[in-house]
């Protein structure tokens, strides 16, 4: 059974986009029900929290290095540091952490 | 100035993309390296990801072609482990102000990943076309060459450096959520409990087979769910930037 690999792309393509652009173009006015605002109002927060963790401390080599990465990175953003730096020293101290690993 | 601000859109857009698209590269390095034992080209690479730019879908999208599964398998694969864009895009759906020309909708939906999400949400007030649209090129660009740079060029990044790349995007979700966290004790409340339940539902026997997908899309509504019933946010603000 041979398939055809730009099939199988068209396929994908055609599904991620009607995902994500359903709702963006039934949805054009502002939901005025107070569940589902709140309800849309807590699910970024939400969603990205739960992809954050624990999925920032496996992402390393090392689990420690991906806990030091969600420590600093915690403080900093509390701090109120923006995106790039955020993510610029949650790799950093990955990278320190695992290179301090590897002098042990 | 409309088109000075226009210009800063599009720059900030860049600025903000930029960290997304390096996190993405590394990423991407390694989807190349599935996608190139599944037999795609380079070229072939780098449409799969420009077009579907979501790691997990094209993870599950390369090993069914290696797997020589069927078009349909295909179709309901992608759908589930995309399914939480649908949540996302109904989320953005309320940032988009009444007087955006309806075609922006689509093309908004199209550049919506996690990261790009997240961007999109950070934004203050309603959100603007062109910053997310500058952004999402830049970071799809880096998504789309590195699935071809390492279809090409196999491991020549070294493993450290990999792994480092590999938390860059967490830290952008941190920056993204904690300061709203520290001004608003529900928010905190959330973030904290989200993290618990996810850390849960990897544990847990059964429910950690879930694919990662499906253990986003129940925990976000059940949480977001119960949190809106009993933390009902107050009416509208004057202009879209409520979850700002």
């Amino acid at each position: 059974m041979t398939r055809s690999i730009y099939v199988y792309l068209l396929v994908a393509a055609l599904v991620s986009f009607l995902i994500r652009v359903l709702p963006l173009t039934l949805i054009r006015r502002q939901i005025t029900n107070r569940f589902l605002r709140s309800f849309l109002y807590y699910v970024p927060y939400v969603t990205l929290a739960v992809m954050t963790f624990p999925a920032i401390v496996s992402a390393a080599q090392y689990p420690v290095a991906g806990i030091a990465a969600l420590i600093v990175g915690v403080v900093l953003a509390w701090l109120g540091a923006g995106l790039f730096p955020v993510a610029i020293a949650c790799c950093a101290s990955v990278f320190l952490v695992e290179f301090l690993i590897g002098l042990i | 100035m409309p088109s000075d601000t226009l210009r800063q859109k599009l720059l900030r857009g860049a600025r903000d993309g930029l960290p997304v698209g390096l996190g993405y590269f590394a990423v991407a390095f390694s989807l190349g390296i599935t996608a190139k034992a599944a037999g795609l080209s380079p070229v072939q690479g780098f449409i799969a990801s420009f077009l579907n730019h979501a790691s997990a879908g094209e993870y599950a999208l390369f090993s069914l072609i290696a797997a020589h599964a069927a078009y349909w398998e295909v179709a309901v694969v992608i759908f589930i482990t995309n399914m939480r864009y649908l949540l996302m895009s109904a989320a953005l759906s309320q940032k988009i102000s009444p007087e955006t020309p309806f075609f922006h909708r689509p093309l908004i939906g199209f550049g919506i990943t996690d990261e790009i999400f997240g961007l999109g949400i950070a934004y203050k007030g309603w959100l603007s076309p062109a910053y997310l649209y500058s952004a999402f090129l830049v970071a799809d660009l880096f998504w789309a060459s590195g699935t071809a740079t390492g279809i090409v060029a196999g491991n020549i990044l070294p493993q450290n450096v990999v792994s480092a790349l590999s938390v860059a995007i967490y830290g952008m979700f941190l920056a993204i959520i904690v300061p709203p966290a520290r001004q608003n004790r529900v928010v905190a409340a959330l973030v904290l409990i989200s993290f618990a339940c996810s850390f849960v539902f990897s544990v847990l026997p059964l429910v950690s087979a879930l694919s990662d997908g499906m253990k986003v899309i129940i925990l976000t509504v059940a949480i977001s769910a119960a949190a809106a019933l009993l933390f009902p946010v107050a009416d509208a603000p004057a202009e879209g930037g409520e979850a700002a």
